[in-house]
């Protein structure tokens, strides 16, 4: 079995080798007859449609855009009028969105087709999928395991659906969201090439909101080119995001191809240390000697700061959700539980009953750190130890081009086996919670396999707005190995 | 830091969320342990850092005041769970 990439369907579809109606029915099917509870909702009927109507635009203009026709699924964080938007929680499980998010919008309007909203960590909160309100998802490489354990693996989250969905073949590509790693730890324990854009790339609108100073939408895909090829559709100045970035468009496929051969690689002694699996550590190293025989020079930096990186995540983000999910209270959408006293109890039990355990905790850490008194102590604290982390990459990258790094400390874990601890669940996300504190761009791409048979992910890191030379950092190495086109046993055949 | 029952229970208020008194044990074990990940941030000496807000240190972009939301007042209340002649309805808050 091999992949499918959006490179090549948008040739075929040009070509005229199949038609987007046809691409669209094949997915469907195979999302159909799949077993992995990638999916919360499909919707073949607007799917249809929209591959209906691509098609006929691709009959009647000589230049259309590179993905028309193309069918891609879309993380149920992003509101699309007219369908249901949950966010994987109780509390939005009827929710029909009123509006479509931007990311959404531009891509519809480039052409591409929505196959149906993944599964999800609720409101973007885990890194195992597991706090889904629709149930666990299945990491398709579960069946690849070798020794003893067939059991379940997780697909990583919050973006786990998203993941799976990409990794089995369901659609060729997906959305996801990035708070604290949740684009790009799915992508390590899935396989994937899965990009954090810099912080305000892509819109917020109509993105559910986590953690607002934190939260980046990006592409899941196979292979770097379709990661440029998606953002490019995705990315954009948006006027109903206060925080969106106001800067020219780009092409973030024109520098692939570039070389790299004068590039110089920051290797932070943080990133190496103890809680790193030897597995995953030896295939780190060995990619970066790929990168050595490319031409790039290695250079040790250190990021002194990083182990701070958790701790400030762990009171700006739960304070953040505090705020933002204040908005669930039962009286403009959602679920309204169904008994109640009065007002406050209203807000009480509809609450109660619509988040799930993670959710509530996150809320209550964050109400905690917000209160009277602890203000300074926490927030503002954890608000001063994010400048520190951010001034740590400034000064790395005055010594070096990129930083580079295991994207997660372990493969992908058992189903079940880290859910009743909060705080080492949270460890996962330990690498790459530092890049969003500092708003960077970033890149998970397929590195290998353990001697287990489960894929590990290079963590790839450049300076602010610098996501086409990320891109091709992380093309040349996919032009020089063939990690990222290994699939699972459960893939079906190509498209 | 360990935090006690009326502390759990003050927080779950701030919160709007309501936890059952045989949880409180478990809600109070596990914030406690989170917030022993946080306390690292304690030793840490701050003084003259700017705390950041922003990855940019953007502030509010301002717009032109010229009107830019159409009125979707039916459709957004399509969603609510209660509404009468285009207001929301909540149980009532004054005798």
């Amino acid at each position: 079995m091999t992949i499918t990439t959006l490179a090549e369907l948008s040739a075929n579809l040009r070509n005229g080798k199949v038609s987007s109606v046809e691409l669209t029915k094949e997915y469907l099917d195979r999302i159909e007859s799949s077993e992995h509870n990638a999916f919360i909702s499909v919707t073949s009927d607007q799917a249809l449609k929209s591959a209906l109507a691509a098609d006929k635009q691709r009959s009647s203009e000589d230049n259309s855009s590179a993905l028309l026709g193309v069918p891609i699924a879309q993380k149920d964080i992003f509101c699309i009028e007219g369908t249901r938007t949950t966010c994987g929680s109780k509390i939005l499980e009827n929710f029909v969105a009123p509006y479509t998010a931007t990311v959404v919008q531009n891509m519809h309007n480039s052409g591409i087709v929505t196959l149906g909203k993944t599964n999800m960590d609720e409101f973007a909160m885990g890194s195992s999928n597991e706090t889904s309100y629709f149930g666990d998802v299945k990491n398709p490489w579960s069946s690849r395991q070798a020794g003893g354990s067939k059991g379940n693996l997780v697909p990583g989250g919050s973006s786990g659906g998203s993941a799976a969905a990409v990794s089995a073949g369901l659609t060729p590509a997906a959305t996801g969201t990035d708070t604290g790693g949740s684009i790009r730890q799915p992508a390590a324990f899935c396989n994937l090439t899965g990009v954090k854009p810099s912080y305000g790339r892509c819109s917020r609108y109509g993105m559910i909101a986590f953690a607002s100073s934190l939260d980046q939408a990006g592409p899941m895909t196979h292979t770097a080119e379709d990661a440029a090829l998606l953002l490019n559709t995705m990315a954009g100045f948006d006027i109903k995001d206060s925080t969106s970035l106001d800067v020219p468009s780009e092409d973030f496929t024109r520098d692939l191809g570039a070389s790299i051969n004068d590039l110089t690689i920051g290797l932070p002694s943080e990133f190496f240390g103890d809680g790193l699996d030897n597995d995953v550590a030896v295939l780190i190293e060995n990619a970066i000697k790929e990168y050595e025989k490319l031409g790039a020079k290695i250079k040790e930096i250190s990021l002194p700061n990083s182990h701070l990186a958790l701790p400030s995540y762990y009171v700006i983000a739960p304070a953040e959700a505090s705020s933002n999910l204040s908005r669930f209270d039962g009286v403009r959408y959602g679920l309204r539980a169904e008994q109640y006293t009065d007002l406050v109890d209203m807000y009480t039990q509809t609450r109660t009953q619509g988040f799930g355990d993670e959710v509530k905790r996150r809320i209550m850490i964050g109400a905690y750190a917000l209160s009277s008194g602890y203000y300074d102590a926490y927030y503002a604290q954890a608000q001063k130890l994010r400048r520190l982390i951010s001034n740590d990459f400034t000064n790395a990258f005055k010594e070096c081009d990129v930083i580079m790094g295991p994207t997660t400390p372990s493969p992908a874990f058992a189903s079940g086996s880290r859910s009743d601890d909060p705080v080492s669940m949270y460890l996962n996300d330990i690498y790459t919670i530092p890049v969003n504190l500092a708003g960077l761009p970033a890149a998970s791409i397929p590195a290998g396999f353990t001697q287990n048979g489960l894929p590990a992910g290079l963590h790839l890191i450049t300076p602010y707005l610098s996501e086409s030379k990320l891109l091709n950092i992380a093309h040349q190495y996919q032009l020089v190995t063939d990690w990222h086109r290994q699939s699972p046993l459960t893939t079906r055949g190509n498209a | 830091m360990a935090l006690d029952n009326d502390t759990v229970r003050n927080i779950a208020r701030l919160a709007r969320l309501d936890v059952p008194d045989n949880q409180l044990e478990k809600y109070s074990g596990e914030l406690s342990s989170i917030l022993d990940l946080v306390a690292q941030m304690e030793a840490v000496d701050t003084e003259g850092v700017e705390p950041m807000t922003h990855p940019f240190d953007a502030t509010l972009r301002m717009r032109a005041d010229e009107v830019s939301e159409q009125n979707n007042r039916e459709n957004f209340q399509a969603v609510a769970p209660n509404t009468e002649n285009g207001l929301y309805l909540v149980p009532k808050v004054i005798d």
